[in-house]
């Protein structure tokens, strides 16, 4: 642990957290008053409910860790594994939730992009910031989410205009430090027919760092706009990953959203995608691959508001060691939501005797006009497969790494770019084991 | 080159259940062997037995390459000292090209010093040869990029293996029925493209039922087995006597190994 403070997320902690938090307008203040005391009301999840049945944070103790009132120093690592052959149009950094360094190409400022640091844009350019700012997360969620309103630091904003095409990826990377915790909220807004792609890498100063990420993501999308996102998230492997990520999708727009999970000791995340526009198409791409002690879960929504929307949630998991990974998909359609294409699949592939998948698809339909189609597999490596293979000169690692990247190659193939496909190849290949 | 691959008193059980029951076989390189019999009678044991398959065990007996213990090698190590298998029924990979498979194949197998990690053939050395080994066996460049079996019919399995056999030019190779699932014009090209490979620079044991695949590939001997054991060999004309007249006579004149056969069939059923 790098932290001396013995500040927690308490009453005490928090007063200390606003006070560190210099000319910060009385809005965001109060937002935050607000969600302190939702958080102080509330109880942790109950064990027995639903959604935490399989996740159990009983080994999760908040007093172990400060919220981020000072900034930690410390050197960002020298894997940029998304940045790798990149030409960036943006670059935003941070340690701790704390950006360290930002910047924007000169042509997208004089266009209007705004991009940066959440914290610092509140400040500057609220009339920009305010008006979405916790209109797409629901900050009173659950406690997790109501502490992370009160608490977030540093975060990352872009905004895109009206009619404005990026071409070239915006790269955000955060960092954690060991024992660490970052709070960030990361806010995305793309104006009626603008186009931008945002790679985002979660990485900790070592592989095997502790530390708390309590976290949010909100994506906006008005009519016609295209977004694609990619969030690479390797947090140490004693960190505990606490996230509520959600898009808004408007009418026409596009979206497509890549996560590799393949971090962290301890996560649950919430991902949504809400289609509140006729004719928005969103897909989204999950990749989980564990080993250790790891427990992944992700418990995924696909929101159809309005009619002839399409999404199509495909997360692929693979289990290794003693991990564990959750999904839990819900694809939900709301009445006036006629003529929905709506699809979800999660596959798994069991790596060890001792590790676990759980595969729990769901549907809530109140249109009579759909089109809804759900499916999970769960399988162990063939004997056989492996067996074939080394008839043909593969060793027994060489094989079973083939048909682990197989597995997950249907994502790959979904992925339009180039550097996030290897640079989630090269991510699977380092991770995947000997086995027996 | 005088490579020679010999099989003696080669006994092969799966589980507690006895398969093979004292097989002696000597393939010389350049020579091309039959292999005929009944339906559960252990052919594919044998192949399977040869490649080193983790659930067929060998509790009597040797398999020695120019007098290097096979049985102790690794399935991936028999496959780069030179021993392949076309598969009665190949494994799909889902995800893996065939060109990738492919490629990491032929450099193990051309390398077989490679440790894991190291490179691999460069692309377009590799592009230009497999394309070319494909135009031979007419096949077409867009097999390559699909996925290792996934898929394929039954014919196009068995032209994968044959393309696989090709590329990677081994000493011994042992094709197990690689003629069924093929129409007639199918089989006659792969029995062409084997011929064309070169069985002379291999030493080939070809399982089958049929006699096509040995029109071009006339083998010195054919032999029977019965029961998990040889129990006859002879030459080309005993194959054709087997296709045209089926093994009546062969289950009369060996009514021991004809009762090993039966009672291996009946376990099978009661499985
Ligand atoms: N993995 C296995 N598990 C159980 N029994 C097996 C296994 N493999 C082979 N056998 C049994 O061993 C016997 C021989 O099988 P094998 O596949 O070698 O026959 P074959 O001669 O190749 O037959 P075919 O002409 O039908 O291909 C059969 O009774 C079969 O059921
Ligand atoms: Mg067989």
């Amino acid at each position: 642990m790098t932290t001396t403070s013995t500040l927690t997320f308490d009453a005490a902690g928090f007063e200390a957290f606003l006070a560190s938090r210099k000319d910060e307008p009385q809005w965001l203040t109060d937002l935050r008053r607000e969600s302190f005391s939702h958080a102080d009301a509330m109880d942790w999840p109950a064990r027995r409910s639903e959604e935490w049945i399989r996740t159990d944070i009983r080994t999760f103790q908040i007093k172990k860790f400060a919220p981020p009132v000072e900034a930690t120093a410390g050197d960002v690592p020298a894997v940029h594994q998304l940045r790798d052959g990149v030409e960036p149009g943006g670059v935003l950094e941070t340690y701790d939730s704390q950006v360290i360094s930002e910047s924007l190409d000169e042509e997208l400022a004089a266009k209007g992009v705004i991009f940066g640091s959440l914290e610092r844009l509140c400040r500057e350019q609220p009339d920009k910031v305010r008006p979405f700012l916790y209109t797409v997360v629901d900050p009173d969620y659950d406690k997790f989410a109501a502490l992370h309103a009160a608490f977030w630091s540093g975060g990352q904003f872009l905004y895109v205009p009206r009619g404005v095409v990026i071409e070239k990826p915006i790269y955000l990377g955060s960092t954690l430090s060991d024992g660490g915790t970052d709070t960030a909220h990361t806010l995305i807004v793309l104006e009626d027919g603008a186009e931008a792609t945002v790679l985002h890498e979660c990485n900790s100063a070592n592989p095997e760092a502790a530390g708390l990420h309590m976290g949010a993501v909100e994506l906006i999308q008005k009519p016609g706009s295209h977004l694609r996102y990619v969030n690479v998230q390797e947090w140490g492997h004693k960190t505990y990953h606490f996230a509520h990520q959600q898009a808004t999708i408007d009418r026409d727009s596009q979206l497509q959203w890549t996560i590799a999970a393949m971090g962290s000791g301890l996560s649950k995340v919430n991902q949504s995608v809400d289609m509140v526009g006729e004719g928005a198409n969103c897909q989204v791409n999950g990749v989980m691959f564990t080993e250790g002690r790891q427990h992944l879960a992700y418990h995924t929504q696909q929101y159809h508001r309005a009619p002839n929307c399409h999404s199509d949630f495909l997360y692929k998991s693979a289990q290794q060691d003693k991990s564990r990974t959750v999904w839990r998909g819900m694809i939900k359609v709301d009445k006036v939501a006629q003529k929905t294409d709506g699809y979800q699949r999660n596959d798994n592939l069991v790596l060890s005797n001792h590790s676990r998948a759980d595969s729990i698809p769901g549907l809530e339909i109140e249109a009579d006009d759909v089109r809804c189609t759900h499916g999970s597999t769960t399988a162990k490596v063939d004997e056989e497969q492996i067996f074939y293979a080394r008839c043909r000169g593969f060793t027994q690692k060489e094989a079973t790494r083939m048909i682990v990247s197989g597995f997950f190659q249907q994502i790959f193939d979904r992925i339009t770019i180039e550097s996030v496909r290897d640079a989630l190849a090269a991510a699977i290949a380092r991770q995947v084991r000997e086995y027996e | 080159m005088n490579h020679i691959l010999k099989i003696e008193n080669l006994h092969v059980s799966v589980g507690d259940k006895p398969i093979l029951r004292g097989v002696n076989l000597t393939i010389k390189h350049g020579e091309t062997h039959a292999l005929m019999g009944p339906n559960g009678s252990g052919k594919s044991t044998l192949g399977l037995a040869i490649m080193g398959h983790p659930g067929y065990t060998v509790t009597e007996g040797s398999i020695t390459l120019d007098g290097e213990d096979v049985l102790a090698m690794a399935p991936d190590e028999r496959a780069r000292t030179g021993i392949f298998m076309a598969f009665q029924r190949p494994m799909a990979i889902p995800g893996v090209k065939m060109a990738d498979f492919l490629r990491h194949a032929t450099t193990n197998v051309r390398n077989p010093d490679r440790k894991e990690g190291e490179e691999l053939i460069p692309m377009r050395e590799f592009r230009k040869e497999l394309k070319e080994k494909m135009a031979h066996l007419r096949m077409d460049v867009e097999f390559a990029r699909r996925y290792v079996n996934d898929g394929f019919s039954g014919g196009e399995m068995k032209r994968a293996e044959i393309l696989q056999l090709a590329m990677l030019q081994p000493k011994f190779a042992v094709l197990d029925e690689t003629d069924s699932g093929l129409d007639a014009d199918a089989v006659r090209l792969a029995s062409e493209s084997i011929a064309d490979i070169g069985r002379e620079k291999m030493g080939l044991l070809i399982i089958t039922h049929h006699d096509k695949l040995l029109v071009h590939n006339p083998p010195e001997f054919t032999h029977v087995m019965l029961g998990g054991r040889l129990v006859e060999t002879g030459g080309k004309e005993l194959a054709v006597e087997l296709h045209e007249h089926g093994y009546d006579r062969i289950r009369k004149s060996y009514p021991e190994a004809e009762a090993a056969n039966q009672e291996m069939l009946a376990e099978e059923t009661a499985v």
